[in-house]
């Protein structure tokens, strides 16, 4: 997040896009019903009917991948009308004259058709998001899940430049990230192009400063994605992996094609809490403590970094992962892993991460820091971008619609897009060992819209066959308003039916993400039980 | 915070008025209730609807005081306090009418223990000498010793009631998984009416029926767990008697703060153990993010898979395609060995967003600096 979630209640209006946040971030969801009692405007944008839609002033419901002519559409409106903010653009952002002629490819006649929104609504958004300042924008996989996810993100980019909307109190261009600490994993370095901090591996400087802080020859050619790895493991490129707390054989796209390629594998180690349905195909299984076992740090969504402490013992013999990871290191006559705690680990952050500079453990008793936080004497950032963008100016970018990668046909005739349940947790490894949110959300359910429902001739908690050109899978039907025609919903969470067997691996060129939202399928009537995932 | 005249809050400058509470000279900013200010001065002000989360509401009238040149005696919780006002919080008026209106809320809760004078001495498995029903006690309430209400009872010595019990049976909801709403323990504040539309405005439950029929209910009487409820538990947490409670109840022997590991918001919460086991989960209303709120995950979801009995306790190998139980020497040494064969383009290193900072910074390095790859992500994108 640009901004943090404190002054959400700031916004006189805010923009959700592409969120379910009442689900998936559910007190940031509190925040923003909190604001709207209190008079913040908010406009919704989402195909399915979320939660927040009751408490939304607007609803734009636009057809799924069609976010990009939305938003420029919105955005022709705020140029046409005068309602730019013309004295930030002149003194913060550049290449505006350029960006502004692309706008004329979005008449609002052509959004019409695109997106399924009618123009006097995409006008009034323009508006109300134009003139209530400070407006908030807060997204989340909603937009970044496209094979053109990062135009998306340039998008919502533009749109807050383009009315000043940013490095302000209540506004802001806020990705809402999803898991506890995927903020933090990025910014220590668990990312193929990056040292922590992301600082760059291609280089040189930055690489001479890291080969000589670890002693070692370091590769200045960025590596591969998650996205890139599987199907490297399926060619064979890739012969071992070693892989920590996460569970792609349900959770990345086209679960038949990662089974293969970990199964392809010479030597798989997985590290974990439970015998996941990833860890069964493991040639080595390392027991890990839960967070509650150990020392160390998160880094939430707003950049804020924040202590987790050990309240009970480790269960069994597991460990940390630090300690696995460094115990393995050193049994292989690696230098530099001999570290006692994690605040030793955390010291070693610090001195190599600018951004993390100023962070050790002693400051975070008094609770936590916002990076970037260079020095020890630094309060730590609520709010990015204030003076400056990180590149200097912001640049706008002219963008053009890109639909998705796979569009319904006659053979796959529906959409079907993924989402999130708030009673589960991605793949439910956690989630699913207690009993109670399993009596809320306990199995898939397909949601679908009930004239497609009426023209499959499906009943409300029918079993159905969903088919896509990867795979198929079968679950209960949800007959349910919340999806618009054409488009079904399922969340991932359910190892029965997963829902990944059937979704597009077509990624975003730049980002790597695969295309979650938009994948062709078609419903079939079916009495069957569930396919499995064992091996 | 005070400051000669003017408190200022972030930067916007507030204006104070000072009054004087008890014969106390107090200065609060403008807009401060009179409980809120005689709460700042030590003074106590008994009361069971107040919560400082929420909007002040004035059903009890157990903070009903007396201000010099106002009719009557107004709720200090619903009073502003205005420059120079001269309240009295005690008098034997003030104590009369507050004990009138305990006795009301008491006609409709179990209180038989609540008036006996030997409550203190009382265990679970005492024989009760006045044969009170087991559903009447305070030994046998899960929030016995942890009551407002029995807090209350106390301070205003209550001991026999002077109008008649309404002892009918009310209804027990114990649809929602993780906690009950017993209707029998309600003294309908409606704390958590109040909860459920200011803090998760989500708006399940209200108040319904008038009378001794009132009662809390969601929409059309529907159990909890059939209503638009969420489950988040904030209405328990607020609920000053024994009506809203988890299913189970241990009490922890201490409690260790940390962050919460499910979604990105960071929630800062308490987890409280006992006997080496996590037994419950308290939001942090220090906490930056959350500030004292969690969801249904966070309050409810933890305990059980961290204590789950499907937790890898050690190492496991495969051997004759089965994976089979090992030492961690056995395990690391194989790891080490085999790792050690590939290099670069060969291997990769998945990590986790589950994980902390510093799992992550080692698994990086250990994928840089020693198997020579930049072949390193984690599932961020997913």
């Amino acid at each position: 997040m640009t901004n943090s979630i404190n002054d959400i209640s700031d916004a006189k209006c805010i923009l959700a896009i592409g969120t379910n946040t009442t689900e998936a971030h559910p007190i940031i969801g509190m925040d923003v019903r909190q604001a709207v009692h209190r008079g913040t405007r908010l406009i919704v944008a989402n195909p399915l009917e979320v939660g927040l839609v009751e408490d939304a002033a607007l609803w734009l419901q636009h057809r799924p991948g069609t976010d990009v002519v939305l938003l420029m559409g919105m955005m022709k409106i705020i140029v046409d009308e005068g309602l730019a903010d013309e004295a930030f653009i002149g003194s913060r952002c550049e290449n505006y004259a350029e960006f502004k002629e692309s706008l004329k490819d979005y008449p609002l006649k052509l959004v019409e058709e695109i997106t399924g929104v009618p123009g006097e609504k995409v006008t009034e958004a323009a508006r109300m998001y134009a003139t209530n300042k400070p407006a908030a924008i807060l997204y989340t996989l909603g937009i970044t899940q496209h094979t053109h996810g990062t135009d998306n993100v340039m998008a919502l980019a533009n749109l807050a430049m383009l009315t000043g909307n940013i490095g302000k109190p209540g506004s802001g261009v806020n990705p809402l990230r999803g898991q506890n600490n995927v903020q933090g994993a990025c910014d220590v370095g668990a990312l193929p192009n990056v040292y922590p901090g992301y600082q760059s591996v291609a280089d040189e400087k930055i690489q001479k400063k890291f080969e000589a802080a670890w002693g070692a020859r370091l590769d200045p050619k960025p590596g591969k994605t998650l996205t890139e790895i599987i199907p490297a493991a399926h060619d064979g490129k890739i012969k071992a992996i070693y892989l920590m707390g996460e569970n792609p054989s349900l959770s990345d796209p086209d679960g038949k094609h990662v089974r293969e390629a970990l199964n392809r594998l010479d030597f798989f180690v997985v590290q974990d809490i439970f015998l996941s349905e990833t860890a069964q195909f493991a040639d080595v299984v390392l027991p890990a403590c839960s967070f509650a076992e150990r020392e160390g740090t998160f880094t939430n969504t707003e950049r804020r970094v924040q202590r987790v402490r050990k309240a009970i013992e480790p269960v069994g013999v597991s460990q940390p992962d630090w300690w696995i990871t460094c115990q393995i290191a050193r049994h292989m006559g690696a230098k530099g892993f001999d570290f006692e705690s994690p605040e030793a680990i955390m010291e070693e952050i610090a001195r190599l991460t600018p951004s993390y500079g100023g962070i050790n453990y002693k400051r975070l008793e008094n609770g936590g820091l916002q990076w970037p936080c260079p020095t020890e004497e630094h309060p730590g950032t609520a709010i990015l971008h204030t003076d400056i963008f990180t590149r200097g100016k912001g640049r706008f970018m002219p963008l053009t619609y890109r639909p998705p990668a796979e569009m319904p046909d006659e053979e796959y005739p529906l959409v079907l897009t993924t989402h999130r349940s708030l009673f589960q947790f991605h793949t439910g490894t956690m989630t699913r060992k207690v009993k109670g949110l399993n009596i809320f959300k306990g199995e898939e359910r397909v949601a679908i819209n009930p004239e497609d429902a009426k023209s499959l001739g499906i009943n409300d908690d029918e079993m159905v066959r969903v088919v896509s050109r990867r795979g198929d899978v079968t679950a209960k039907v949800m007959i349910t308003e919340k999806s618009p025609k054409g488009t079904v919903a399922m969340t991932f969470h359910f190892a029965e039916t997963p829902t990944n067997e059937l979704t597009n691996p077509a990624y975003d060129p730049v980002a790597k993400i695969p295309e979650f939202k938009v994948s062709a399928v078609r419903v079939e009537k079916v009495k069957k039980a569930a396919v499995s995932t064992a091996r | 915070m005070t400051i000669s005249g003017t408190a200022v809050a972030g930067d916007r400058k507030l204006k104070t008025v000072s009054l004087t509470i008890d014969g106390l000279k107090v200065e609060v900013p403008e807009g401060t209730t009179v409980l809120e200010a005689s709460v700042k001065a030590g003074i106590y002000i008994p009361t069971l609807c107040y919560h400082p989360d929420l909007e002040p509401y004035g059903g009890c009238r157990l903070c009903v005081v007396e201000i010099k040149q106002m009719r009557g005696l107004p709720t200090a919780c619903t009073t502003p306090a205005t420059e120079g006002m001269v309240v009295t919080t005690e008098s034997p008026a003030i104590n009369e009418i507050r004990r009138a209106s305990l006795e009301m809320i008491l006609s409709t809760h179990p209180c038989e223990c609540l008036v006996c004078h030997r409550r203190d001495r009382c265990g679970p498995n005492d024989i009760c000498l006045r044969s009170v029903a087991v559903d009447d006690r305070c030994v046998t309430c899960p929030s016995n010793q942890d009551c407002e209400l029995q807090k209350v009872v106390d301070y205003l010595g209550v001991h026999e009631l002077h109008i008649p019990r309404d002892t009918t049976p009310r209804d027990i909801d114990n649809s929602n998984p993780f906690f009950d709403f017993d209707h029998n323990r309600c003294i309908l504040c409606a704390r958590c009416v109040r909860t459920c539309q200011e803090i998760t405005c989500v708006g399940a439950i209200d108040m319904a029926n008038r009378g001794y029929n009132a009662k809390i209910a969601a929409f059309n009487d529907l159990p909890l767990f059939d209503s638009i409820c969420r489950s988040c538990g904030e209405c328990m947490v607020r609920c000053p008697t024994g009506a809203l409670n988890p299913k189970e109840v241990i009490r922890s022997d201490k409690e260790v703060k940390t962050t919460c590991g499910y979604c990105g918001v960071g929630c800062s919460m308490y987890l409280g153990v006992k006997n080496g086991k996590i037994v419950g989960v308290r939001g942090d209303p220090e906490g930056p993010a959350n500030q004292g709120r969690l969801c249904v995950k966070g309050r409810f979801g933890i305990a059980e898979f961290v204590n789950h009995q499907e937790r890898l306790n050690m190492p496991l190998i495969r051997k004759d395609d089965k994976l089979v139980e090992a030492s961690w020497e056995e395990a690391l040494s194989l790891v080490a060995e085999k790792l050690g064969k590939y290099r670069g383009e060969e291997i990769a290193v998945i990590s986790s967003a589950k994980s902390t900072n510093e799992d992550n910074y080692v698994m990086q390095k250990l994928a840089r600096a020693v198997l020579g790859t930049n072949n390193v992500d984690h599932c961020a994108r997913l």
